[in-house]
């Protein structure tokens, strides 16, 4: 299956891939600044500083997703012993731990203008401040090793333990008094944020999205062409 | 169809799994208090002692509670079921107001009376334009 793919078959398309995604990327960002920054209304209660949540949301919600898709590849990873897809996980994990920076610095730089304070200890802040200490030790662990098998077990477990800690973020203001407001966006129930303030947040998480793949495949690229230069056609 | 070893590999996640899932359930369990950031005025009522420890109150101020002198501010915090009365001297945040959330940090000094010694504005999940604000409050 997927245990048997060749480097240089995959190569020869993510080594292509990266100026389209580029171009792409440069385009949605600059439709998604302009709406965000310039088009969009200010909010009524917060007036301008609502402009810092089109980077705060988009930046959390990715590393969220980066961080379910490493666990996600890595489990299976380990299950199939598929070796490439510790090698995506590890691609994935160095733009997943800078939103997840830039979610908390923006939430902080927005939280002493709205709330009155930097930094809080309340659920949700911590819970985020705990992941981005499990992407350290993941990308940690990837340094420590030398030995493939035990880098690979050793992130997979990482993983593991860090992904509890992904519902209690989400839930984390649902479940207890928190500083952090709950989520203004429902997939199920109506949504509290009004319309012209959705649009330039869902194009800003397109936009960072397309950053996260941008970084995956030049990343990944660089893996594959270590192996190229191994000598090995097979993974 | 897969070999034994994989089953192995995928009964252990699942072991190591339920085991995190369960301990991490049963650590915020007992947590519980140090895990919320703040109590509401209900809970403070229902206290059985007042601690002298530094604790702190959310909820919503109160609609026409808040009056200011030179020396303090003085408002009520509700949760719609209770009330207790919060003296506070210093810097208000700008989201403070009437009818929206607040968290006051501070020392009780019995049930009903809170000396607070910050104050922090607690912003709601709700964000609109100014215009569909001012249409929703005419209807």
């Amino acid at each position: 299956m997927f245990k048997y793919f060749e480097p240089n078959k995959i190569y020869s398309v993510t080594s292509k891939a990266p100026k389209y995604v580029l171009m792409l990327f440069i385009i949605i960002l600059s439709i998604g600044l302009t709406e965000a920054l310039i088009l969009s209304p200010e909010d009524y209660k917060q007036s301008h500083s609502v402009r810092i949540m089109y980077v705060h949301v988009p930046a959390a919600w990715i590393s969220l997703g980066i961080f379910s898709a490493i666990t996600f590849l890595s489990v299976i990873g380990y299950i199939f012993k598929i070796r490439n897809f510790f090698l995506i996980s590890k691609s994935l994990a160095p733009s997943g731990l800078v939103f997840n920076i830039i979610a908390l610095v923006t939430g902080s730089i927005w939280g002493k203008p709205t709330w009155g304070t930097w930094w809080a200890w309340d659920a949700r802040i911590t819970s985020m401040l705990i992941l981005v200490l499990f992407y350290i030790m993941y990308l940690v662990a990837w340094r420590i090793y030398e030995d493939n098998d035990k880098v690979f077990k050793a992130t997979s477990i990482i993983t593991i333990f860090g992904i509890i800690n992904v519902p209690i973020i989400k839930y984390s203001v649902d479940w207890w008094n928190t500083l952090h407001q709950p989520a203004s966006i429902n997939i199920l129930s109506k949504s509290s944020i009004h319309i012209s303030m959705m649009y330039p947040l869902l194009i800003m998480t397109a936009a960072f999205a397309l950053f996260s793949i941008l970084i995956f495949l030049m990343k990944y690229n660089t893996e594959l062409i270590k192996i190229k230069n191994k000598g090995l056609d097979r993974l | 169809m897969y070999g034994k070893k994989v089953k192995l590999r995928f009964f252990f996640v699942l072991l190591i799994l339920f085991i995190l899932i369960l301990s991490v359930f049963l650590i915020l369990k007992s947590l519980e208090e140090n895990v919320v950031y703040f109590q509401s005025p209900t809970e403070i009522k229902t206290l059985s002692e007042i601690d002298k420890k530094k604790i702190r109150v959310g909820g919503m101020v109160k609609t026409n509670s808040v009056s200011v002198n030179e020396k303090e501010v003085k408002f009520i915090i509700t949760d719609l079921k209770n009330e207790i009365n919060v003296t506070y001297s210093g810097a208000i945040p700008n989201l403070f107001s009437e009818g929206k959330g607040v968290v006051a940090e501070g020392y009780l000094k019995d049930k009903n009376f809170f000396l607070a010694t910050k104050i922090l504005a607690k912003h709601d999940e709700n964000y609109m334009p100014p215009e569909v604000k001012a249409a929703l409050e005419e209807k």
